[in-house]
């Protein structure tokens, strides 16, 4: 399995993502530049990761231009073939954008940029990324967006609990859902969901910054080896 | 004023532009002629305090700077360099951004941010890390919160999506700062040894490029701006405020980084104040060379700007490179997958001097070393005298100040102190994790721990200076702001290395302003010898004051300690909250009956000016030592030093950072509110696993450090002489919640 990382300009968080699959996980990880169609060689079975950032400054909505780089051309079809596609953050955004995500992340309920630890407990195992997490175990996981307030309508909102399309909720330590636990004002305190087709991913928190020793935190790369580990199971 | 050519230059010209007749004099002298008005802008800015530190550089020049780990001297280059082994080399530097932040705090902020982190790219250095040191009035002004909006949120745009984390700072606030405000960023970058690039121009026939953003008209006479007083007219000079672009911040830095490495780069500097005019000035005197420019080649973003105007303009985002001739196209290829201007605007020559071109026609001729600092720039000695209130202060004996009984009460309103409070508020503003590097968001201490990757080492970094300290005693106070800077990085584990400073002062045409500045400088040359940290660099910001209706008030002299330790081996990383009831709990150090310039004084005996704490340099220095070898003996499981709001306080943070209570015993043989409340330097309180305990002891005893063994963490309450002093999660809701309160506006 391989791993392409794509590079936004503007994008902040890709060397971080890449540093994960490639140093930690030792997997094969390549960038993709956002001027290419080109996926150099990534097949379905393979993931391609869309970074946190500001991509192309985000001075309009975040991710309103990068849904229209050259590479999301190619990141959009492969997503349709059934291809593993996760954003993280600023790469949430950009899926929403781009459709191939329901919903849209709003500012946050306070206006401000917000970076601290938070909670999420996984809310499905029915995807990749969850698979291996153990059920009503909160992670501690880092944010860091002004714009992560995730809005979908009631109908949406439905369709996404009634084919468990919510991954994660924000929680306190003990994985209860409520709304002092709440960083952004999300509808239901959803951080994170994937499409229906379960093989795209979004999430606010990131994993990525929780995934080496020297930071003290590991919760996150346990979503990393999830992927790893049940990317077989469900392929 | 339409054609400038023809515009008649006098001594009056020059006045407008913040020269002195005498400065007027000298160009003239230099030039063998009178100046057009282009060539006497030109003169303006790069004579102006913020370009030619004409006021301080004497002074600055009697500090330490010279060490083994210096790669560079202070001022040869944007920012100092520091060797911090294993091939690896940190450039740093901390910068005002004052009175741009006092009239417009958003932009003025994020401008002062994007700066700093380009001093340390345009070096070839890639920032790892940020801090900010900042100084607001009284917070309980709509005014003053406005600013700290304003200026947060700056900081936060510009460094959130520049991507990188924000690790650390401090933020204080004094009715001194009410008018003007202090922004001071500081940007921490790693380079591998012998990969910088020098900000110099060299080679006949070289061609020299503008690359990043277009000019634009913001900024012009910014550096001159600075250079004055604030005043309420302040605010019609809007348009010197520049207008920051991190998203292209970004891309320059990852296209300069890139081009270096295509080997086609012979020198670059960023442009700041005073922008083409500095860079093409201080890169050609450098090397001794000169400059043909054709300004009609430098991309503008409106059409019709006057020649003076792209020559001064501090448009943001750009750089002045110099490129090995033959060699363009590498450069050029870089830039144009970045998607940034990359413009060829001039060329080196032999001639020493800078000649800039418009429409065919030369419109200025400028000696290059005649401009800049260290070669034609005047240099001035001020005349200082002691301001009378230093006496006056000194009168003030906090020993004489009746007993105040009321402990508890006293604890919670010092508790709330603005200034002692979390700065969460603030802080969760800004991404402090992006890189992945930041040890500190999870195991906090005293100084921020940034992971150097491919290494077992991290950098460690603080900003410091309690400026109350240095108003009441600047000899001493900036003692204190060093060795205070160096306790924190010791108390994380970490060695200091050297300084940075930013030094913000009221106006040096004031003698008293100018006997604080004089103190300073000496009090911080004697500080950075003890303590072997070198001073590598900084700024000097002077008229940092406010005009009142009846007179002017100078702000507190502030001179930020911008400190850079490093930690060979990350398992010495040690953090500042208590681990678990049970562990004893040591003060380190000699308290004293002291209770000089103590946030205590200011906030619950309202007795706003004092004498400073008492210190001692050679016992703070032994202090730090020993810590340092208890750190590396695994003897100690938290250190945290006391500072502002005394013993109680230091604990305080570590029971709330740890979720646990403590109980101790005051002794006897002080007034219990000094004991508790005072700030008497050069102690910290550490705890012990009780298993480790006699070790301990014995080690301090052979080592002759003072201690005393206060009590032990318990579980989740304060008690003190038996006396319950409350819950913990009682103060841990004061702590976390005020500064939100206090910004919403809610009276307490």
């Amino acid at each position: 399995m391989k791993f392409g990382v794509v590079v936004f300009p503007g994008s902040n968080c890709d060397e971080d993502v890449f540093e994960v699959f490639s140093s930690y996980l030792g997997m094969e990880t390549i960038k993709l530049w956002h001027k290419d169609e080109d996926l150099k060689g990534l097949e379905l079975g393979d993931c391609i990761i869309l970074p946190g950032g500001f991509s192309y400054g985000d001075y309009l909505r975040s991710g309103a231009i990068a849904r229209f780089s050259p590479i999301m051309k190619s990141v959009i079809s492969f997503a349709e073939n059934g291809g593993l596609v996760w954003g993280i953050c600023n790469g949430f955004q950009i899926l929403c954008e781009a459709g191939l995500l329901p919903g849209a992340l709003l500012r946050n309920e306070n206006q401000q940029f917000i970076c601290k630890n938070v909670h999420i407990v996984p809310s499905s195992n029915q995807s990749v990324i969850t698979a291996q997490l153990t059920p009503n175990v909160a992670l501690k996981i880092p944010i860091a967006h002004a714009e992560g307030r995730y809005f979908a309508d009631e109908a949406t909102l439905a369709g996404l609990k009634q084919n468990d399309q919510i991954l994660f909720r924000y929680s306190d330590a003990s994985g209860n859902v409520d709304a002092p636990s709440n960083p952004n004002g999300s509808i239901d305190n959803i951080a994170g969901i994937c499409n229906i087709g379960r093989n795209v991913f979004g999430m606010m928190p990131h994993p990525e910054r929780a995934a080496n020793t020297m930071v003290g935190n590991t919760d996150g790369l346990k979503l990393f080896e999830s992927l790893l580990t049940s990317s077989k199971i469900f392929s | 004023m339409q054609n400038q050519s023809e515009t008649l230059v006098t001594v009056e010209t020059g006045k407008k532009l913040g020269l002195t007749e005498a400065e007027f004099e000298q160009i003239v002298s230099i030039m063998g002629r009178t100046p057009n008005f282009t060539e006497l802008s030109i003169y303006s800015v790069m004579w102006s305090e913020h370009c030619s530190y004409k006021n301080s550089i004497h002074w600055l020049k009697t500090l330490p700077r010279e060490g083994k780990r210096l790669l560079v001297g202070a001022g040869e280059e944007n920012a100092g360099l520091v060797d911090i082994g294993d091939g690896l080399a940190c450039a740093f530097k901390i910068e005002s951004h004052n009175h741009p932040s006092a009239i417009e705090p958003f932009q003025g902020a994020a401008t002062g941010v994007g700066g700093i982190h380009r001093d340390i790219f345009t070096m070839g250095a890639r920032p790892i890390a940020a801090l900010n040191s900042l100084r607001f009035g009284n917070i309980d002004l709509p005014h003053t919160r406005r600013l700290v909006e304003g200026v947060v949120a700056g900081i936060s745009h510009y460094g959130n999506c520049f991507g990188v984390p924000t690790v650390g700072g401090e933020v204080y606030f004094n009715d001194c700062y009410n008018q003007n405000i202090l922004v001071n960023a500081m940007s921490v970058g790693i380079v591998e040894v012998g990969k910088t690039v020098s900000a110099i121009a060299e080679g006949l026939g070289n061609p020299v490029f503008i690359v990043g953003s277009a000019t634009g008209k913001d900024g012009i006479h910014g550096a001159t701006f600075a250079s004055a007083d604030l005043t309420e007219d302040s605010a019609e000079d809007l348009p010197a405020v520049q207008v920051g672009d991190p998203f292209q911040e970004k891309l320059l830095l990852e296209a300069t980084l890139e081009a270096i490495k295509t080997g086609a780069i012979v020198g670059m500097q960023d442009m700041g104040a005073a922008g083409i005019t500095c860079s093409t000035s201080e890169m050609s005197a450098k090397g001794g060379v000169g400059m043909m420019i054709d300004l009609d080649k430098v991309p503008t973003r409106q059409k019709n700007m006057k020649p003076f105007e792209i020559l001064l303009s501090e448009s943001q985002e750009r750089m002045l490179i110099v490129c090995h001739k033959g060699q363009e196209q590498l450069l050029l290829d870089v830039f144009e997958k970045w998607d940034l201007e990359c413009a060829e605007i001039g060329e080196v020559t032999d001639t020493g001097t800078l000649v800039f071109h418009t429409s065919g026609t030369k419109i200025a001729e400028v000696n290059a070393h005649s401009l800049v600092l260290g070669g034609g720039a005047p240099v001035y000695q001020r005349e200082y005298k002691r301001p009378a209130y230093v006496e006056e202060i000194r009168k003030i004996n906090t020993k004489s100040i009746p007993l105040n009984t009321k402990y508890v009460a006293s604890a919670k309103k010092l508790a709330a102190s603005p200034n002692l409070v979390s700065k969460r508020w603030i802080y969760e503003q800004y991404d402090s994790m992006v890189r992945t590097g930041t040890m500190t968001t999870n195991k906090p201490s005293d100084a921020s721990v940034v992971w150097v990757k491919d290494t077992k080492k991290a950098i460690v970094l603080t900003t410091d200076c309690n400026s109350s300290y240095v108003h009441a005693d600047p000899y001493q106070g900036a003692m204190i702001a060093v060795a205070e800077a160096a306790r924190n990085i010791v108390c994380s584990g970490g060695t200091p290395v050297a300084i940075t400073n930013c030094l913000n002062f009221g106006n040096p045409y004031n003698q008293g302003v100018y006997w604080q500045f004089v103190q300073v400088i000496k009090g911080m040359g004697d500080a950075c010898r003890k303590f072997n940290t070198p001073v590598t660099g900084g700024n000097v910001s002077f008229y940092n004051q406010s005009v009142l209706k009846d007179g002017t008030e100078p702000v507190f002299p502030t001179p930020t300690i911008g400190m850079l330790g490093v930690m060979d081996d990350i398992s010495w990383h040690t953090t500042l909250h208590f681990k678990k009831p049970g562990h004893v709990i040591y003060m380190l150090g000699t308290p004293v009956n002291d209770l000089g310039s103590s946030e205590y004084c200011r906030t619950v005996l309202g007795i706003p000016l004092s004498a400073p704490p008492s210190f001692d340099m050679d016992e703070e220095l032994h202090l730090q030592q020993n810590i340092t070898q208890l750190i590396r003996k695994k003897y100690i499981e938290s250190a945290h030093d006391i500072s502002e709001g005394g013993l109680f306080h230091c604990l305080l943070e570590s029971a709330i950072a740890g979720n646990v209570g403590f109980d101790i015993e005051t002794d006897s043989n002080f007034r219990k509110d000094a004991y508790l409340f005072g700030e008497s330097q050069s102690r910290c309180v550490v705890t012990i696993n009780p298993q480790k305990e006699d070790a301990v002891v014995n080690f301090l005893n052979t080592h002759n450090v003072p201690f005393s063994r206060i009590g032990e963490v318990i579980k989740d309450e304060i008690k003190i002489d038996a006396e319950s002093f409350g819950k913990i999660g009682e103060y841990t809701l004061i702590y976390n919640n005020t500064l939100g309160q206090k910004m919403a506006g809610v009276q307490n």
